[in-house]
């Protein structure tokens, strides 16, 4: 591919979105204004995590993008494509192969390891937002740490729900510093931010990059009567039968028949192929798919 | 100018400034491990891990303040003709290169309280570089780190300024290691 520069952005924009990462990781949660440039894709398919990936890929490595845990949905294969393409990159679907994952709304299942570089789509990087709408003040209240406001939402929660209710995008102070939005993924891969690899988030439209490095503090915001908890649908996956993993609900027929499986695509196909069979489920390669 | 000013920059910018980044941002983000970097070859007293780093960096938009020790002609000749970035004085710098000893370290930004990322990133030219003396807590570090530092207390009053502070990026050979501002110093 000549048509394009390597990984389709200028060098000049690369430079300008490496240097807003390198602060980024200099001031763990904390976000960082970037020029945000147009893509060749609509906002809201992932044109931060796009341009974090084209500043961070080198043309050794293996991409890995993945949707609500999913490597064969339109936005992931659409992303997958572009960066093979405008990139050379070898791409997968196997996150142990992957030294470089963009996603959407999952952290993989599988435990990443310290040469993984993870990449977040993020529509509203911040957690203040739908409480606060002027950015004037949200800045300031993040100067001044200034984070009641965050603790009587989720306390309205608990008065109204009798629990906090927030099931996604559940927001957590980083490095006891910084409330921030962990991107909507579900409150179940909450624990899972303090990992191993470098995670990077890039939101397109807001204009903002941030960024956790690797065993950074990242605490998920709770009350000492009401601790928090990540949930998932209280079921085993009907095809790999894996009861430690995210869950989607799939509603399979007209008579209220479903369905739950796991999420994570290739953690789900890896534990199939290992002999693991749900309760819906057949030998890994004896059905359609 | 002359021609030796020319050469010396990256062979394939994009290829080689994915490298040398992706060396520059690990290291950010696992404070004290070294990292080797390549690409570039710049005159001395420059190493080729600094010009690297001011290759994948620096641009007409990153005003740089080049330390005494490193201001000479065929350097500052090789940074504009590479770069562009335009030399100013310590307090308007983002980027700042040179030895530990010429680094007025008080008059760089520190960034402000609404916007922390608006401070000076520094890269020090150092003898040697090596995992020995000063002890490395905090985020990127899994519980420990040790890195030859030049001095203890510096780096442990600018954390104490968090989330203002000055980030680091060492430099010696074609080898770089970084200190951001979160990194507990003992």
């Amino acid at each position: 591919m000549s048509d394009y520069n390597f990984a389709y952005l200028d060098e000049q924009t690369k430079r300008m979105i490496r240097r807003a990462i390198l602060k980024g990781l200099a001031i763990p949660g904390y976000q960082v204004p970037f020029a945000s440039r147009e893509m060749p894709m609509p906002y809201g398919w992932g044109t931060g995590g796009v341009q974090v990936s084209a500043a961070v890929l080198t043309p050794d490595d293996t991409y890995k993008v993945i949707d609500q845990g999913a490597d064969d949905t339109t936005n992931a294969v659409s992303i997958r494509r572009f960066f093979q393409k405008t990139a050379g990159v070898d791409v997968t679907e196997a996150t142990s192969e992957a030294s470089v994952i963009q996603t959407r709304h999952r952290i993989p299942e599988q435990d990443l390891r310290d040469d993984q570089i993870l990449v977040y789509q993020v529509p509203i990087p911040e957690p203040l937002r739908f409480l606060e709408p002027s950015e004037v003040e949200t800045r300031k209240m993040h100067s001044l740490e200034e984070y009641g406001l965050m603790h009587v939402k989720l306390y309205e929660d608990i008065s109204q729900h009798g629990d906090i209710a927030t099931a996604y995008a559940y927001p957590v102070k980083v490095e006891g510093r910084y409330v921030m939005d962990p991107s909507p993924i579900p409150k179940f891969d909450n624990p899972k931010l303090e990992m191993a690899g470098i995670q990077l988030f890039g939101a397109g439209r807001e204009q903002r990059i941030y960024a956790i490095p690797p065993y950074t503090q990242v605490v998920s915001l709770d009350f000492d009567d009401y601790p928090f908890q990540p949930t998932k649908a209280d079921h085993a996956c009907d095809l790999c039968d894996a009861t430690d993993s995210y869950l989607d609900e799939l509603i399979v027929d007209d008579a209220g028949g479903r369905l739950f499986m796991c999420s994570d695509t290739d953690y789900c196909a890896t534990r199939r192929k290992q002999g693991h069979i749900g309760a819906q489920g057949v030998p890994y390669g004896e059905d359609a798919a | 100018m002359q021609a030796q000013v020319l050469e010396g920059g990256f062979a394939d910018v994009p290829v080689d400034a994915s490298h040398a980044f992706r060396a520059v941002m690990t290291a950010m983000a696992r404070p004290g491990e070294i990292f080797t970097i390549s690409g570039a070859q710049p005159p001395a007293p420059l190493s080729p891990a600094s010009g690297a780093v001011l290759l994948t960096l620096c641009d007409p938009e990153t005003p740089l303040y080049l330390a005494a020790s490193h201001d000479t002609p065929k350097v500052r000749d090789w940074i504009t003709f590479h770069t562009g970035a335009p030399f100013v004085a310590a307090q308007n710098a983002m980027f700042a290169i040179g030895a530990w000893d010429d680094l007025p370290l008080s008059d760089f930004a520190i960034g402000t309280p609404e916007y922390p990322d608006r401070s000076a990133t520094l890269i020090v030219e150092r003898p040697t570089l090596s995992n020995t003396g000063a002890t490395l807590r905090g985020p990127g570090i899994k519980n420990q780190a040790q890195l030859s530092l030049p001095k203890v207390q510096s780096f442990q009053d600018n954390a104490q300024l968090f989330p203002l502070g000055l980030d680091f990026i060492f430099t010696s050979g074609d080898r770089l290691a970084a200190l951001p501002r979160t990194t507990k110093v003992t």
